[in-house]
């Protein structure tokens, strides 16, 4: 056997923990942590697994709330959908892995998410993904998506569960740092909810899944740093993907959960065995006894330390009651898994370790999963804030040619169609996706009753970096207008919230101000959080990139034949904007297509007046009175009704519109103000239409109708005259164009 | 009418099936378990999509050696009806049950979604129910749909018309640029000489219902209730 290190300030320090954290983990065992222990702490007290920066803002998220289970603290948050049914949700990032290896990192990115929702006794229905690279242009970034979908597709297909939505987005700021935040959703009756709890003296500790090997050890310390230029040489702290057995592993663990054999179980993610026993023990308030003689190995030689800290996917560990084990390594051999008694509860509150006799590791679970440190770190607002949001717009020329900028905005990959992107996903399985990709929201119907469920990812970065209080609240406004606009009313949320190094004091504000915005709009909006992720450190050469809250946003529709979509139905449909237009070109899409500028406020919300022409449009679509509904957002309102007009599966439609606003006209156009939506509805159901508008205290215009095979938009002092067809093949050929 | 569907490690369109039949059809419907040796009382046998053994090595290589295949081969050499949907229709090749086999998409990505297919012989026990030349909308999901024979084994199926579907634009027009994975004359589906064994790419159990889009692909399993009680 290899000698371990002796353990010292360095060698602690070596492992990311601070001078003052070591002397605590000498306080709390009261003698110095052997190599292993010092492994343990190590990654329990990581950023990644304890959230000691982020902890004392996040309490400010709204939590609570008539439909919730089960809140932030298990696996993944539960809420009741109705009919007896709860869907169990939860989101996370693999942003550093994905940049090392992207195939690998996001396939593992999605086993790991998914593996949170079974865990919880549910089965996994749907996932989607939130991307975000640098420029298309450049090969590397071009290298990193066709990977990190590769991979996404790769292990979501085999594993059995639909990828049925979700966003990419393109900006230099990603360019060394690309975001992959992966959501799992699943469903459960709601009185059969498993948590990650052990329980009862002596009840057996049992692992189940791959065998243990070295990949992956100091996954969790990597993703709780800052990268410097040469990632790739982190390669090995990323884990390999099995989709086979974690589909076998679902299968297994549900037909377990449909027994009485089972106390409380959860998956070995980040941090492995460490993280997974001295969890489960804190939260049932007990300890945990682990022979890791017993642990299943494809390696040989692994040291303790090695054993505990290996992130090895797809594998669990379950507390089953005393006397069924027989009956539960019976389910396991039935589907060809490798499961063992590793273990016992026992009733002192330590994480025991032994290899054999031999005790190895001896930690108070609750020290390590509960009583981390907490920081209130620094706060300063950075400067270039004041100076990006007074930068001077309105001196901004004019484009001449706005049928061009129509054209350019459709062909900018942040909002040119990617359906290179989702036609790699199976999106279908299950047979309840009734609304596919390409719209505002996915809509799932839920088998069995005659409801439905709308699911939606949304955030913008750059709104963030330039106001983060109002890009926080705008992430939230917007993931619930999308699942409205889909017929939905918003129940909860999960977030991901990727940011810089959290020790910077201009980050730490940044993250304060976003999640203050968010807790505003959730309150108002009465959608509490079930938990989520924090991703810091997402930084490389001291470069941070844009503030990026991702909101994973689920919405009720209480009848499923109330789902709508974005594009317009019928010749002769009136076309109405719920909602009214600012002089707004702050943080738009046409200002950096057209201006190469990311600068001004971004949009202004108001959390009311968002709230009423939410309100509205789910009355009229509930009343029957609309035929579809299209969100405002990047590119403005051109491009919301140039999507409704050209994203129909199978035609184009024309539009005749005169806009009276009397505005410059690219803000008319292309400006991003919040709380508008484009709808459509037959001649015959106006006046609905206006009661429900005059009762909400929303303005609603008439904009002009369905009509035609042309995209005509008249206004004061402009007028476009475009071909569907044309704006069609821009918006459809933009992005495969990088790939050819 | 009594349906079997055989579920292999990493299948994942057994409960879709299920559910169809079930469902839509009103009937009868077990789970098989591809450890089971003997198949009895089953009127057809379903082999449905996924990921048997995660589709390493390659597409069905594994699955074809599970011990319930010899029990599907000696049920459809009793004249059984059996339907092989994307991996279902990978494994009945791999095993020898169809000829030819299914190779990578062209453009080497997975590929979800709807097409079209065009009816080639609607005389069959799998598509009676469809009209000539019918174009069916349909999803298709796969990363190995690539249909490939060599041009006698070409020949006999086309003479015998055991070529059931084509890739087709939606008036059923049939060329190159409907094609989504490179498929050998544009071939979707086949069924074996003796016309009780069919295997597809395109997912019929998808097109079912007018909520996900589509009910074209009811045709196919009303083909198959039809035949069985002898009303085509």
């Amino acid at each position: 056997m290899p000698r371990e290190p002796e353990v010292t300030v360095a060698l602690a320090q070596e492992h990311g923990l601070t001078e003052e954290e070591f002397e605590r983990i000498k306080a709390i065992l009261g003698r110095s942590p052997n190599f292993t222990e010092l492994g343990i702490f190590a990654v329990m007290w990581s950023e990644h697994c304890s959230y000691k920066s982020s902890k004392v803002h996040l309490k400010r998220l709204p939590t609570k709330g008539k439909a919730i289970l089960q809140g932030p603290g298990e696996n993944a948050g539960v809420v009741d959908v109705g009919d007896g049914l709860a869907v169990v949700f939860k989101i996370e990032s693999h942003n550093h892995p994905s940049y090392i290896e992207p195939y690998q990192g996001a396939a593992t990115g999605v086993g790991g998410i998914i593996r949170d929702i079974f865990t919880m006794g549910a089965r996994p229905i749907a996932s989607l993904n939130s991307l975000r690279f640098g420029p298309l242009k450049e090969p590397k970034n071009r290298y990193l998506l066709s990977g990190v979908v590769s991979g996404i597709s790769g292990y979501g297909n085999a594993v059995g569960v639909p990828t049925v939505g979700g966003e990419v987005f393109f900006s230099e700021t990603y360019r060394g740092n690309p975001l992959v935040n992966v959501f799992s959703l699943g469903i459960a009756p709601r009185d059969k909810i498993f948590l990650g709890r052990a329980a009862g003296l002596n009840n057996p500790v049992i692992y189940v899944g791959s065998k243990t090997g070295r990949d992956g050890i100091h996954g969790v310390t990597m993703a709780s740093e800052e990268f410097g230029s040469g990632g790739e040489e982190r390669r090995p702290t990323v884990q390999v993907g099995d989709p086979f057995t974690e589909k076998v592993l679902i299968e297994a663990c549900l037909e377990l959960m449909a027994t009485d054999y089972l106390v409380g179980i959860q998956d070995m993610g980040g941090a492995g065995l460490t993280c997974s026993s001295c969890e489960m023990a804190s939260r049932g308030g007990v300890g945990i006894e682990i022979d890791l003689a017993k642990i299943p190995r494809r390696e040989e030689g692994m040291i303790p330390y090695e054993l505990m800290l290996s992130e090895s996917q797809e594998r669990m560990l379950l507390v089953a009651r005393a006397g069924t084990e027989g009956k539960v390594l019976e389910i396991f051999k039935k589907w060809d898994l490798d499961a063992a008694i590793v273990g016992k509860v026992t009733e002192d509150g330590f994480l025991r370790v032994k290899e054999g006799r031999r005790v190895v590791a001896k930690i108070p679970a609750k020290s390590l999963a509960e009583e981390a440190p907490v920081y209130d770190r620094p706060m300063k607002e950075p400067a270039y804030v004041r100076e990006l949001q007074e930068m001077d717009l309105e001196t901004l020329p004019i484009p001449f040619d706005m049928e061009e900028i129509v054209l350019c905005l459709l062909r900018s990959p942040n909002i040119a169609r990617k359906s290179m992107v989702w036609e790699q996903y199976d999106h279908m399985l299950f047979l309840n996706t009734v609304v596919l990709p390409g719209s505002d929201a996915a809509v799932l119907r839920l088998k069995g009753t005659n409801r439905g469920i709308a699911l939606s990812l949304d955030g913008n970065g750059r709104y963030c970096y330039l106001d983060p209080r109002m890009g926080g609240m705008i992430a939230v406004a917007e993931a619930a207008r999308n699942v409205v606009c889909s017929g939905g009313r918003p129940l909860a949320i999960t977030n991901c919230l990727n940011f810089g190094n959290p020790e910077h004091p201009d980050i730490m504000w940044q993250f304060a101000e976003v999640v203050e915005g968010m807790a505003e709009a959730c309150r108002l909006f009465e959608v509490p959080v079930t938990g989520g992720n924090v991703s810091f450190y997402n930084e490389t050469s001291g470069r941070a990139i844009f503030p990026t809250p991702c909101i994973g946003m689920v919405g009720l529709l209480e009848d499923i034949s109330h789902h709508r979509v974005q594009w317009f139905q019928q010749e002769g449909d009136l076309i109405f904007l719920l909602g009214e237009s600012q002089e707004e070109l702050g943080g738009s899409e046409f200002l950096k297509v057209a201006h190469a500028l990311e600068g001004g406020r971004p949009p202004q919300l108001d959390l009311c007046r968002e709230k009423a022409v939410q309100n509205a449009c789910l009355d009229a679509i509930r009343k029957g009175i609309l035929k579809s509904a299209h969100d405002c957002s990047d590119g403005g309102l051109a491009v919301a009704l140039a999507e409704a007009c050209m994203t129909h599966p199978e035609r184009n439609w024309g539009i005749e519109v005169e806009l009276k606003d009397d505005m410059r006209t690219d803000a008319l156009l292309f400006g991003e103000s919040q709380s508008r939506i484009v709808v459509s509805l037959p001649e015959a159901r106006i006046e609905h239409l206006m009661e429900i508008a005059c009762q909400f205290g929303v303005k609603a215009t008439l904009l002009g109708r369905v009509k035609g095979d042309r995209f005509r938009i008249k206004g004061w002092s402009f007028s476009l005259d475009m071909d569907p067809k044309k704006m069609r093949q821009a918006y459809e050929q933009a992005i495969p164009s990088y790939f050819r | 009418m009594r349906f079997g569907i055989v579920l292999f490690p990493g299948s994942n369109c057994e409960m879709d099936c299920q559910y169809v039949l079930k469902e839509v059809f009103s009937e009868e419907v077990d789970m098989l378990w591809h450890k089971e040796q003997r198949i009895s009382g089953y009127d057809a046998i379903v082999l449905p999509g996924g990921f048997s053994y995660g589709d390493y090595l390659r597409t069905g290589a594994i699955a074809r050696f599970s011990p319930i295949m010899k029990a599907v081969e000696e049920f459809a050499d009793a004249g059984g009806l059996v339907l092989g949907i994307c991996n279902g229709f990978q494994i009945l090749c791999e095993a020898g049950l169809l000829p030819g086999a299914l190779m990578r998409n062209w453009s080497l990505h997975f590929i979800c979604k709807y097409i079209y297919i065009r009816v080639e012989n609607e005389r069959t026990a799998f598509t009676n129910a469809c009209s000539p030349g019918q174009a069916l909308h349909v999803p298709i999901n796969h990363n190995e749909g690539c249909y490939y024979a060599d041009q006698e084994t070409l020949r006999d199926l086309n003479e015998r018309g055991q070529v059931l579907f084509r890739y087709c634009g939606p008036g059923g027009e049939v060329s190159e640029g409907y094609n989504p994975n490179g498929s050998t004359e544009n071939i979707a589906g086949i069924m074996n000489r003796a016309g009780n064994v069919m295997g597809m790419m395109p997912h019929p159990e998808r097109a079912c219902e007018m909520l996900l889009g589509s009910e074209d692909g009811r045709r196919i399993f009303s083909s198959v209730i039809r035949r069985w009680k002898g009303k085509d």
